[in-house]
C-alpha cells in the first residue's frame, strides 16, 4: 500500500471555527466534529471533570492522534463519542456531530444503531474485551448481524473473511476458537476484525497495542493503516506513544487534565510545538537513535487530580516556564488559541517566547 | 476414582468413629437389636450373627462387601438373603435399610427439586432486576426481603405459614405428603418455605455477580457493537453471572437430596432427612449409616455433575 502524505497543515481539516462558537447546533461540514465536549462524573469525593471543553474535527480517511498521560481523559472521550457512558453517573454536554447527525442529544436508540455500524472501537486489552464464553466467530457474527439482516451462514462466511483479512491464518478453523485460544496479537487482530465487520466510517483505537510486544505492535499498526486505506475510514488513535502518532496520524491533539493543550498537524507538533507540555512529552519520548541516558527527560511531578484541577493553567505546578508571565499562569486559564494557521495551543507565553525557548532550550536536547 | 475414595473415607469414618465417639460397646449395639432385657445367650447369638465383636476393619470390610455384592445372614434356623447394595437391617423395625432409603428418597427428591425450581427462578430474576435497578426502591425492597429471607430458618417460616395459612386463614387444606403417589401440590408450603430461604441467598448472589459482570470490559464491547441492551444484559451479562452460580446450585441441590432435614421435620414429611433423624434418636446405627452414606453419595454426585457442566459452559475449563 502506498504511504500517505502525513504532512500538510490542513490535512484533517483543522479550521479556525472549531471551539470558537459553541452553541450553534448547526451541522458542520466535517465528517466528525466535536464541539466543547464535557464529560463529568459526580462522585462522593466531588465532581470529576474528566473531559472539560474539548473540540476537534476529523475527515474521512484521516487519522487524529490523541496523546496525553494516564488519566488525561482520552478513554473517557472516546467512550463519550460512542455514547457508552451511563447517563446515570455521567453528565455529558457539548456536541458531537458524526456525518451530519448530532449524538450528544440524540436518543440512546439512535446512537446504538450507529455503534458498530458507523463508528466502532478497538479496545486496549483484547482478552478482557472479548466474552470468554463465546467463540471469536460468534462474536464477530453477532456484531455483523445486529446491523445486517443476513442468515447465520452468510454472517459466518463474512466472519471468516474478516479474520482472513486481518491476517489470521486458517480463518475457517480459527473462527470456532475461543478468545483464550488465541495469542495476544491474534486476539487483537480478531478484535479489529470484529470492529471492522460492518465497515465503520469512524474507527476509534484506544491504545490498541499497549498490551502487545513490540514486533506485534508494529504489525497491528500496519494492519490498522492498511485497513483504513481500504475502507477510507476516519481513525482516532489514542496512545501514550508519540512514536505511534508520528507514524500514523495526520493531526495530533495533546490532552492535559481533560482539556486540549495543543492541537496541530503532526508536522507542526513535532517540529514547531508551542506548548510546554508537548515539549515535555517530546522530551520523554524514547528515541532509537539516542543513548538512553540523554534521551529521557521525564516531565516532573504527576498528573493532577481531576476533582481539584489546579487554578489557572492546569499544567502550572509542573511547568518550568510558568513564572515567566508574572503569575498569570497560576490565576488565569489560558484559552486555546490559534497561534499559527491550523495550529492551536493553550499557553500564556507569547509566541515569540515559545519559539525562542523551543529553538534554544528544547530542540537541541531532543 | 477420587469419588470412590471420598465415599469410602466417609463410610469408614462413620463406621469407626460414630460408635466409639458415643462410647457404645458391642453389648449395647446387640442390646439395641434384641429389644427389651435380653439374656446373655441371645446377646451372644446376635453378636455372633452380625459380627459385632469382630475388629472394626473386619466389620467395615463386611459392610462394604454387603454394598458391593450383597450379604447373607445366618440366623441358625434361617438364612436371610440381603441383595446388593445391602446396608443391613434396622435395629428397630428389622426392615432392610436399602428398602427404606429407596422408599423415602423420592419424597425428598420431590421436596428438593420443586423448591430448587422455585428458588432458581425467583432468586435469579430478583437478583438480575435488583442489579439493573440498582439503588432504586425496587432494589432496596428486594434486598431487604432477601436479608430477611437468609436470616429466617425454615422451621420459623414453616411453622408460621402452617399456623396462619393452614390453620388460621385456612387458605390451604392441612394435607400431608408421605408417598410419591400423593398429589405433589401438597408440598406447596414446604416448597415455598425452603425456596424462600434459598431464593434470598440466590438473589443476593445473582445481584452481586451481575453488578460485577456488568462492569466487565466484554460488556462494554458488547455495547460498542451496537447490541440492544436486552442482548447485552441477558446474553452477555447473565451468561457470565450464572456460571459460578450454577456451581453453588448443583452443590445445594446435592446437599438437599440427601435429606431436607429441617423442612421434613417441620412439615412432618417422611423423607430421607426424617429417616436419618429418627435413626439418630433411636440409635439405629444401620439406618444412620445408610442415610449418611446416601447423603454423601448425592453430594459427591452433585460435585461430579457440576464439574462436568462447568466444562460444558466454560470453554476455558474445557481446554485446560
Ligand atoms: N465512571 C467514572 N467515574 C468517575 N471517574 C471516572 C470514571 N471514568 C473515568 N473516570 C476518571 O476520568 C479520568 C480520565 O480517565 P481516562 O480513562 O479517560 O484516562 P486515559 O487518558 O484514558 O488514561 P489511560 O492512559 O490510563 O488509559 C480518570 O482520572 C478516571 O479516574
Ligand atoms: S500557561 Fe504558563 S503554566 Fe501553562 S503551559 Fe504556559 S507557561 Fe506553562
Ligand atoms: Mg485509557
Amino acid at each position: 500500500m502506498a504511504r500517505r502524505n502525513t504532512g500538510g497543515k490542513h490535512a484533517a481539516g483543522l479550521v479556525d471555527d472549531v471551539g470558537a462558537h459553541v452553541a450553534g447546533r448547526t451541522p458542520p461540514s466535517a465528517f466528525l466534529e466535536v464541539r466543547d465536549l464535557r464529560i463529568h462524573f459526580p462522585t462522593d469525593d466531588g465532581l470529576v471533570r474528566s473531559v472539560d471543553g474539548l473540540s476537534f474535527r476529523l475527515e474521512r480517511g484521516k487519522t487524529l492522534g490523541i496523546v496525553g498521560e494516564s488519566g488525561s481523559g482520552k478513554s473517557v472521550t472516546s467512550l463519550g463519542i460512542l455514547g457508552l457512558h451511563n447517563r446515570r453517573n455521567a453528565t455529558v454536554s457539548g456536541e458531537i456531530w458524526l456525518d451530519g447527525q448530532e449524538l450528544v442529544h440524540a436518543s440512546p436508540g439512535d446512537v446504538r444503531a450507529l455503534r458498530g455500524r458507523k463508528m466502532a472501537m478497538i479496545f486496549q486489552d483484547p482478552l478482557s474485551a472479548m466474552h470468554p464464553f463465546y467463540t471469536v466467530g460468534h462474536q464477530i457474527v453477532e456484531a455483523y448481524r445486529v446491523h445486517n439482516d443476513v442468515s447465520k451462514r452468510v454472517a459466518r462466511k463474512h466472519a471468516i473473511d474478516m479474520l482472513g483479512r486481518v491476517g489470521i491464518p486458517k480463518p475457517d478453523k480459527r473462527v470456532d476458537d475461543y478468545p483464550h485460544q488465541f495469542s495476544g496479537g491474534m486476539r487483537q487482530r480478531a478484535m479489529i476484525a470484529m470492529a471492522l465487520s460492518c465497515d465503520p466510517e469512524l474507527l476509534i483505537a484506544d491504545e490498541p497495542t499497549t498490551a502487545l510486544d513490540v514486533t506485534v505492535q508494529a504489525q497491528i499498526l500496519d494492519l490498522i493503516r492498511d485497513l483504513q486505506q481500504e475502507f477510507n475510514s476516519a481513525v482516532i488513535m489514542i496512545t501514550h506513544d508519540l512514536g505511534v502518532v508520528a507514524e500514523l496520524s495526520d493531526d495530533i491533539l495533546v490532552m492535559y487534565a481533560g482539556r486540549c493543550a495543543e492541537y496541530a498537524s503532526v508536522d507542526d507538533a513535532f517540529h514547531r510545538p508551542l506548548h510546554p507540555y508537548t515539549w515535555g512529552l517530546l522530551g520523554s519520548m524514547p528515541r532509537l537513535d539516542r543513548e538512553r541516558s540523554e534521551r529521557l527527560m521525564p516531565i516532573k511531578g504527576t498528573p493532577p487530580s481531576l476533582i481539584n484541577v489546579p487554578s489557572g493553567c492546569a499544567f502550572h505546578p509542573r511547568c518550568a516556564y510558568g513564572e515567566l508571565n508574572g503569575g498569570r499562569s497560576e490565576t488565569e486559564r489560558p484559552e486555546l488559541v490559534e497561534v499559527e494557521p491550523g495550529h492551536k495551543a493553550a499557553c500564556h507565553l507569547s509566541l515569540q517566547q515559545r519559539r525562542e525557548i523551543w529553538e534554544s532550550e528544547i530542540r537541541p536536547k531532543l | 476414582m477420587g469419588l470412590l475414595l471420598i465415599i469410602s473415607a466417609v463410610t469408614y469414618a462413620i463406621f469407626f468413629l460414630v460408635p466409639r465417639a458415643a462410647g457404645v460397646s458391642s453389648d449395647d449395639i446387640a442390646g439395641r437389636f434384641a429389644g427389651k432385657q435380653p439374656d446373655a445367650v441371645t446377646l451372644a447369638a446376635i453378636k455372633d450373627r452380625f459380627g459385632f465383636d469382630d475388629p472394626v476393619p473386619v466389620q467395615y470390610g463386611k459392610f462394604i462387601k454387603g454394598i458391593v455384592v450383597g450379604d447373607t445372614y445366618d440366623t441358625g434356623t434361617d438364612k436371610i438373603d440381603c441383595p446388593a447394595p445391602c446396608m443391613g437391617y434396622s435395629f428397630r423395625t428389622n426392615q432392610s435399610v436399602t428398602e427404606q432409603i429407596v422408599d423415602r428418597a423420592p419424597i425428598t427428591f420431590m421436596i428438593a427439586l420443586g423448591a430448587a425450581v422455585l428458588w432458581v427462578i425467583a432468586g435469579v430474576s430478583i437478583g438480575v432486576l435488583s442489579a439493573l435497578r440498582r439503588g432504586t426502591i425496587i432494589d432496596r425492597a428486594a434486598m431487604a426481603v432477601a436479608l430477611a429471607g437468609v436470616s429466617l430458618p425454615v422451621f420459623f417460616t414453616g411453622l408460621l405459614s402452617l399456623a396462619f395459612v393452614v390453620h388460621k386463614w385456612q387458605l390451604l387444606p392441612s394435607v400431608n405428603y408421605s408417598d410419591i403417589g400423593d398429589n405433589p401440590f401438597n408440598l406447596i408450603l414446604p416448597w415455598i418455605c425452603l425456596a424462600f430461604l434459598y431464593a434470598a441467598l440466590y438473589a443476593r448472589l445473582t445481584r452481586a455477580g451481575m453488578l460485577e459482570t456488568m462492569n466487565e470490559d466484554f460488556i462494554r464491547t458488547a455495547r460498542a457493537k451496537g447490541l440492544p441492551e436486552r442482548t447485552v444484559v441477558f446474553k452477555h451479562g447473565l451468561r457470565a453471572t450464572l456460571t459460578p452460580i450454577m456451581t453453588v446450585f448443583g452443590l445445594d441441590v446435592g446437599l438437599l437430596l440427601g435429606g431436607a432435614i429441617i423442612t421434613e421435620k417441620t412439615f412432618s414429611i417422611p423423607g430421607l432427612g426424617q429417616l436419618a433423624l429418627d435413626g439418630v434418636y433411636q440409635s439405629d446405627l444401620p439406618v444412620v449409616l445408610g442415610a449418611t452414606l446416601t447423603a454423601a453419595l448425592f453430594i459427591v454426585l452433585a460435585n461430579l455433575v457440576v464439574d462436568i457442566l462447568y466444562g460444558v459452559v466454560d470453554p476455558r475449563v474445557r481446554h485446560s
